[in-house]
């Protein structure tokens, strides 16, 4: 059995790009794609990214809020407070915002299902100490349009003042996301391993 | 043999049992029991065909549409949206394709993925379970390791029956006595989120214990470790016990006969060892607890009935501060106001937080010689319990009260089946989610118990339901 090309994907390495400030604690993925839009098919759910904080009720756009402001249109990056997309497992909040241009988000902390899949479509999620991603936030809303850069093979983060932070990723992360392969494909590898438990435990 | 092992705690022996790999990084391959489908997975078998994969455990696996299904209709063709149909209708017809079990609308076992599986007896202590939704740390009532996976995970489970994990940390949450009359396990953990915060478990597999957990029904564990999530934990666990066998015994799918007995020597092993240790330690008083209510968009938002909605500039945390004033705005709440002063547009009482049949005969308890003010809603968690319900005549009280006694589903919490609220309606629902907009654009979400709900319901405001005369 050969699996198609899904199992393999751009490969990650480094992204320098203007970054987003959501200076917000505990964004839930309702907030980031709300439950009326996960039928879709995942091309008509791009432009529904944070639809009811980001529109008004006729459908124009909120000025005020950050990803409406022109300096932001061709961001890559997100940096959000703490506890960021927890709730829902939906790993469409995952694509829509990967759909919508970012490639990696930076906060103090995750809902750990986002977390994992973000790894699973190939958006690296940086955890740095709270005060760093608080100095980054305010940056970010001064001077808006900065860039930052997420270097993956160094796992270093260079801020719009120079500042270089290094960020912890398991390896078994870093790997799948440096070689662009997914978890499927790593865990066909051990079909032996896995054959062999289920023995082991029918028996 | 067991004497010389190192005392364990009730997660760390599910764990060890089912490592199929285990890497120096910390990540382990882990062999997955049983894996549970519902009608938002759609997608992933998508995904399991365009690779060329099969569903390697068919046996393992059972499926339950719920998040697309109206509650007014048993008829799939009732969903007039093709995206919603296609949801909806698929799930059986990958059932049948791939050869696992499904319990379709119409079945009287279909329900809420969450209901259902511990109805059945699928669910059973010191297995693994998965499914793609987050509330699935409900299972973990009956001493089980169960956690939420992502769409990509669930089609890596189909394809393999594993699923790569990092060991997580462990916290024991403890509740020293029993809570009191009228208090739910919705607000044991509500409480429980409201004093260690939506974060305070990120990383963790919480485990419930101590007396007041053991005095909690089967019912008010599945409530509280549904949450579990909501605090940031991936799992909640609560140890087998009498509790936990009476409530599996004779369900379709447990063991029975010679198999129960050996199973149930099996489980009864499984409770943490006396001098196993937590990374984390948390203990709450039980008569402390009182009927809670959330006030803001973050389940950590929640105060006792008693309470008054709290003022932002009063929070010495920056970050808190000013997501506390957001959701004040939102709420349109102002600081100082008395919960019991909050008047409310509706009522919800369902979702796989609150809708087994505890939970009806609560609300039914409030409801019975009185008249809700307000929209209200029951959606039972499953076919079944609707049946039952009607059998003890609950129906009758509900629809007597005003009551709308709907069909099975997940519903008004999260509205993917288009049941939703309008912009600024203020919802009393028995749901796990008081976020922006879950409800709808602009819906006020206030989570409360199914007895509190039911308060609400009759009284168009929060009502303390220990002070309503029965």
């Amino acid at each position: 059995m050969t699996p198609k090309d899904e199992g393999r994907r751009r490969p990650f390495n480094k992204v320098t790009a203007v970054a987003v400030p959501i200076n917000q604690a505990n964004v839930d993925t309702d907030q980031i794609i709300p439950g009326r839009f996960l039928s879709l098919p995942r091309e008509e759910m791009v432009p529904h990214l944070f639809r009811d904080v980001r529109y008004n009720d006729n459908g124009t756009p909120k000025p005020e809020f950050v990803l409406n402001k022109p300096a932001y249109k061709d961001a890559g990056i997100i940096v959000a407070e703490r506890n960021f997309a927890c709730g829902s497992s939906r790993e469409m909040a995952v694509t829509v915002i990967q759909d919508n241009g970012f490639q990696s988000v930076i906060a103090p902390s995750f809902g750990d299902i986002f977390f994992s899949n973000c790894f699973q479509n190939g958006v690296l999620p940086v955890m740095l100490p709270e005060p760093r991603v608080d100095e980054l936030l305010r940056f970010l809303l001064e001077l808006p349009g900065a860039q930052i850069t997420v270097d993956l093979p160094s796992q270093t983060v260079t801020g719009p003042d120079g500042k270089v932070d290094k960020f912890e990723i398991d390896s078994f992360r870093k790997d799948c996301l440096l070689k662009g392969i997914d978890e499927i494909s790593m865990t066909l590898s051990y079909e032996a391993d896995i054959k062999a438990f289920e023995a082991r435990r029918s028996a | 043999m067991a004497e010389a092992a190192k005392p364990a705690t009730l997660f760390e022996k599910i764990w060890r049992e089912h490592v199929v790999v285990d890497r120096p990084d910390g990540y382990a391959l882990l062999y997955i029991d049983r894996h549970l489908i519902h009608d938002g997975s759609f997608f992933a078998f998508q995904r399991l065909k365009n690779r060329n994969l099969k569903l390697r455990r068919p046996d393992l696996s059972f499926g339950t549409p719920d998040h697309y299904m109206p509650t007014d209709t048993r008829r799939k063709d009732d969903v007039k949206d093709p995206n919603s149909h296609r949801m909806v209708t698929g799930l059986a017809i990958n059932g049948t394709a791939s050869g696992f079990t499904v319990f379709d609308i119409g079945d009287r076992r279909n329900g809420i993925v969450h209901v259902v599986g511990p109805e059945q007896g699928i669910t059973l202590p010191g297995v693994t379970l998965v499914c793609g939704d987050s509330h699935t740390s409900t299972h973990g009532a009956l001493g089980c390791l169960a956690f939420g996976i992502g769409q990509s995970e669930v089609t890596h489970v189909m394809a393999t029956q594993t699923v790569w994990q990092k060991k997580p940390k462990t916290m024991r949450v403890t509740i020293d006595g029993a809570v009191g009359n009228g208090i739910n396990g919705k607000d044991v953990i509500l409480a429980i989120i409201a004093k260690i915060g939506a974060a305070g478990g990120t990383g963790y597999v919480i485990e419930y214990a101590g007396s007041g957990i053991r005095a909690l029904s089967m019912e008010s564990r599945l409530t509280l470790c549904n949450m579990s999530i909501e605090a940031g934990g991936r799992a909640g666990m609560i140890a087998p016990d009498d509790t936990t066998f009476a409530y599996l015994a004779g369900k379709p799918y447990a063991p029975k006969g010679a198999d129960w007995d050996k199973a149930l020597a099996r489980w009864k092993l499984l409770p943490t060892d006396a001098n196993a240790t937590f990374d984390r330690e948390e203990a709450l008083v039980g008569a402390d607890i009182a009927p809670m209510v959330t006030f803001g968009t973050s389940p950590e938002d929640a105060l006792p009935v008693t309470g008054v909605v709290p003022d932002p500039a009063a929070n010495a945390d920056i970050v808190k501060r000013a997501s506390l004033t957001r959701s004040l705005e939102y709420m349109g709440l102002k600081p100082g106001t008395p919960i019991t002063d909050i008047k409310i547009d509706r009522v919800f009482v369902g979702s796989c937080t609150n809708s087994r049949i505890e939970d009806l005969r609560a609300a039914a308890a409030v409801a019975k010689g009185r008249k809700v003010v307000v929209p209200s809603w029951i959606v039972p968690g499953s076919g079944i319990i609707k049946e039952q319900a009607e059998a003890e005549g609950l129906d009758k009280i509900f629809k007597a009260a005003g009551f709308e006694w709907r069909e099975t589903g997940c519903s008004m919490c999260l509205g993917t089946n288009g049941e939703i609220g309008r912009p600024q309606e203020r919802i009393a629902s028995t749901s796990n989610r008081n976020f922006v907009g879950r409800q709808g654009k602009g819906v006020r979400t206030h989570l409360v118990s199914p007895a509190m709900a039911a308060a609400a319901a009759v009284t168009g405001r929060f009502t303390d339901v220990r002070t309503l005369k029965s």
